[in-house]
C-alpha cells in the first residue's frame, strides 16, 4: 500500500515537472531547434561575438561558405573573432520567428514583404530599404523554367506552358514566399504581351494555374514533386535553385530553359536594429551585410548562382548568367504592400482563380 | 483516458491513491498548464479579431470547403482504422504466430516517423508513377493529390490509437464467456456480436475519437500528399498556414477556433457515445 503511494506521488510530481518544463521551453524550443551553429571559434585574446543570420531555404550553402569569409575578413581587419549562427526555412515562416522573438541580428529573406513585416512590428527602422545599394539586394535571381531532359514537350516560352497536355509545377503562392515571383513573372510577361491589359493578363495566369496539377506549400515540396515524383513537364523556379537542383541530380536528366522575359527577384537584407542595439552588434552585423557587395561577396553569390550586382564580377560571371529581359516588382506591380493585397491576400486575385464568385 | 476494468469494484471499497486534494490539484495544475493557458494565449493575443472578421472568415467559400475535406477525411479514416484496428488487435491478441513481437512493435512506428517522412513516402507510393499508385490509375483511381490520398495519409497516422486502445482491453476479456457462449448453442457471429462488441466499444469509440482528433490537426503528412488543391484537396490546417503566411494572425485564429469548437462539439459526442456505451455493456 505504502509503495503504492509512493509510486502515485512520484508520478504526480513527475508530471507537475513536466508541465512546468514544457510551459517554460515552449516559446524557445522553436529557435534553438532551427539554429545551426558554426563550429565555435577557440578562444582569443577580443572578446568574440556571435551572430544570428535568419534567412530563407536555399541560402544554406551561400552563407556556409559567405560567413567563413566574412569572419576571416573581420578577424584580419579587427582582430575580433565573430561566429556565426545560421537559420533557414520558409522565408515568411523565419519572418514570423523574428517577430515573435528570435532574436537575430540580420535577415537575408526572400521577399521583401516579408521584412516589411518585420519593420511593421517595430523592430527594424523605416527605411530598410535604402540603406544598402541595388534596394538592400546585394545579389538578384530569376524565374527560369526547369524542363526533362531533350525538353520533350518544347517548351521554349510562357505561352508554351499554357498549351494542351503541358503541366506545370510551382508552388501556392499564398504559402510560399519564392513562389510568389513565379507567378508576378507570369503576371509581368502576360501584362508586356498585352499591352497591358489587366483582363487579359489576369486571364493567362488563370490558364496557367489549371495546368499545375499539384500546388505544394513550398519551393522544397514543388522541386521533389518535379524532380522525385516526376510529376509534371515544367518547374517554375529560382534560377539559383534550376541550378542547385541539376548539380545535385546530374546534367542528364534536367535542363534550363529562359523565357524571353522574367522578373528580377530581389531577395533583400537588413539589420535588425532593436536586437543589435540590444545586444551590441549594429556595427558588425552592418559590416557583414555590407560585405555581401565587396568583390568576395559577390563572387561567393555567383558561385552559388546568384546573379551578382557588382559590374566587375557580373562580367566574370556573364556566361553562367544569360541575358533576359527582367522587369522589377516597381516597374509593374508597384510596392510588395500593394502586390500583396492586389494578389494574394483574401479576395485577391489569387483568391479568385479558385473560387467561383469571389 | 479510459481502460475499463473488467474486474467489478465495489464503489464503497478504499481508494488505492488517497488525497483527492492533492490529486484533483494536480490534474487542475496539469491542463491548465498544458491544455488551458496554451489555448487562452490563442485568444488573448488576437486584436484584431473582431466580429465581423471573425463572421467574414467563417463563411469564405475557401475556408468552408477545407472544413469539408478535414472533416470528411479526418471521419472516414478514423472509421476505416476501427474496422482495421479492431482486426490488428484481434490478430496480435489471440493468435501466435512467428514474429509476433515485431509486428506488435510495429504499429507504434507511426508514432515516432516525422509526418513529413510520412507523408513523402506515402506519396511516393501513390502517386500515378508510384508502385501502388500506377496499378490503381489504369482503374481511374487517383490515389494520391486527391481526397483519398489525405485519407490514406490520416489511416496512416491514426491506427496505433485505435489498436493500442483495443488491445488491452481484448487481453483483459475472459474466454469463458465466450466459450459459456459457445456451449449453450452461440454461433459465432452471435457471441462476436452479443459477447464481445459490447465489450469493446468503449475502447473502440475512444480509438475512433483520437483517431479523428489527430486527423483533424495533421499537417504534416497530409501537404505532400494532398495536392492542396484550393476548394478540392486544402485541409483547415493549410489555410490557417496560408493565413499565417500573409501575417493574418486573425484570420489564422479565426479558421483554428472554429476548427477547435467543431472539434470538441464532436469529441465531446463521442465521449457521451461512449460513456452511454459503457453503461449499457455493464
Amino acid at each position: 500500500m505504502k509503495k503504492v503511494f509512493k509510486q502515485g506521488v512520484l508520478i504526480g510530481l513527475t508530471m507537475m515537472l513536466t508541465a512546468a518544463l514544457a510551459a517554460c521551453g515552449g516559446e524557445k524550443a522553436d529557435t534553438v531547434a532551427t539554429a545551426k551553429g558554426e563550429a565555435p571559434a577557440a578562444g582569443s585574446g577580443k572578446p568574440s561575438l556571435e551572430l544570428l543570420n535568419v534567412s530563407y531555404d536555399p541560402t544554406r550553402e551561400l552563407y556556409d561558405q559567405y560567413n567563413k569569409a566574412f569572419a576571416a575578413h573581420w578577424e584580419k581587419e579587427q582582430g575580433q573573432k565573430i561566429t556565426f549562427k545560421q537559420s533557414h526555412g520558409g522565408s515568411g515562416k523565419q519572418s514570423r520567428s523574428v517577430i515573435d522573438g528570435l532574436e537575430a541580428d540580420v535577415v537575408t529573406l526572400a521577399l521583401g514583404y516579408d521584412i516589411d513585416a518585420i519593420r511593421q512590428a517595430g523592430l527594424i527602422q523605416e527605411g530598410w530599404e535604402s540603406k544598402f545599394e541595388h534596394n538592400s539586394a546585394p545579389y538578384t535571381s530569376t524565374i527560369v523554367f526547369l524542363v526533362r531532359k531533350g525538353n520533350p514537350k518544347g517548351i521554349q516560352d510562357w505561352p508554351d506552358l499554357i498549351k494542351d497536355g503541358v503541366e506545370v509545377i510551382t508552388p501556392n503562392p499564398q504559402t510560399s514566399g519564392g513562389a510568389r515571383w513565379n507567378y508576378l513573372a507570369a503576371w509581368g510577361y502576360a501584362l508586356k504581351a498585352n499591352n497591358n491589359d489587366e483582363a487579359k493578363a489576369q486571364e493567362f495566369v488563370k490558364e496557367l494555374f489549371t495546368h499545375v496539377p499539384v500546388l505544394d506549400s513550398g519551393a522544397r515540396g514543388a522541386t521533389t514533386t518535379f524532380v522525385e515524383r516526376g510529376i509534371g513537364d515544367v518547374l517554375l523556379a529560382w534560377e539559383n535553385e534550376a541550378y542547385l537542383s541539376i548539380n545535385e541530380l546530374g546534367p542528364d536528366k534536367f535542363e534550363i530553359v529562359n523565357p524571353s522575359i522574367s522578373i528580377l527577384a530581389e531577395p533583400p537584407v537588413a539589420v535588425v536594429d532593436k536586437n543589435v542595439d540590444k545586444r551590441g552588434t549594429r556595427e558588425v552585423a552592418e559590416a557583414y551585410l555590407k560585405y555581401l557587395y565587396s568583390e568576395e561577396g559577390q563572387t561567393i553569390a555567383a558561385e552559388n548562382y546568384y546573379r551578382p550586382t557588382l559590374g566587375s564580377v557580373a562580367d566574370k560571371y556573364k556566361d553562367k548568367f544569360p541575358a533576359i529581359e527582367l522587369f522589377t516588382i516597381k516597374d509593374v506591380f508597384g510596392t510588395w504592400e500593394e502586390t500583396q493585397t492586389k494578389h494574394f491576400n483574401d479576395g485577391g486575385i489569387f483568391n479568385q482563380i479558385y473560387v467561383p464568385g469571389s | 483516458m479510459t481502460v475499463v476494468s473488467v474486474r467489478k469494484q465495489g464503489r464503497n471499497q478504499r481508494r488505492v491513491l488517497p488525497g483527492f486534494g492533492i490529486g484533483m490539484g494536480l490534474t487542475v495544475l496539469y491542463m491548465s498548464l498544458i491544455v488551458l493557458v496554451p489555448l487562452s494565449a490563442l485568444l488573448l493575443n488576437q486584436t484584431g479579431l473582431t466580429w465581423e472578421k471573425f463572421w467574414s472568415v467563417a463563411t469564405d467559400p475557401r475556408v468552408l470547403a477545407s472544413y469539408r475535406v478535414s472533416l470528411t477525411t479526418a471521419s472516414l479514416a478514423a472509421l476505416a482504422d476501427t474496422i482495421l484496428g479492431l482486426l490488428l488487435a484481434w490478430v496480435l491478441v489471440r493468435y501466435d504466430f512467428p514474429g509476433k513481437k515485431i509486428w506488435d512493435a510495429l504499429i507504434d512506428l507511426p508514432f515516432a516517423l516525422p509526418t513529413a517522412v510520412a507523408g513523402v513516402a506515402l506519396t511516393a507510393i501513390y502517386s500515378y508513377n508510384g508502385w501502388i499508385g500506377s496499378l490503381l490509375e489504369p482503374l481511374g483511381i487517383k490515389a494520391a493529390f486527391s481526397p483519398l490520398g489525405i485519407t490514406l495519409a490520416l489511416m496512416f497516422i491514426g491506427i496505433p490509437f485505435v489498436v493500442r486502445t483495443v488491445q488491452p482491453v481484448l487481453e483483459d476479456a475472459e474466454r469463458d464467456t465466450e466459450e459459456a457462449a459457445a456451449t449453450l448453442g452461440a454461433g459465432r457471429w452471435r457471441t462476436f456480436c452479443t459477447i464481445i462488441l459490447p465489450g469493446l466499444l468503449p475502447p473502440l469509440l475512444t480509438g475512433f475519437a483520437l483517431a479523428f482528433a489527430r486527423g483533424i490537426g495533421e499537417y504534416g503528412s497530409v501537404v505532400f500528399i494532398s495536392g492542396n488543391m484550393p476548394m478540392k484537396t486544402e485541409i483547415a490546417p493549410l489555410l490557417i498556414m496560408t493565413k499565417l503566411e500573409q501575417f493574418d494572425y486573425a484570420g489564422a485564429t479565426a479558421v483554428a477556433l472554429i476548427l477547435l469548437l467543431i472539434s470538441f462539439a464532436l469529441l465531446l459526442g463521442i465521449n457521451l457515445l461512449q460513456h452511454w456505451s459503457r453503461k449499457t455493456a455493464r
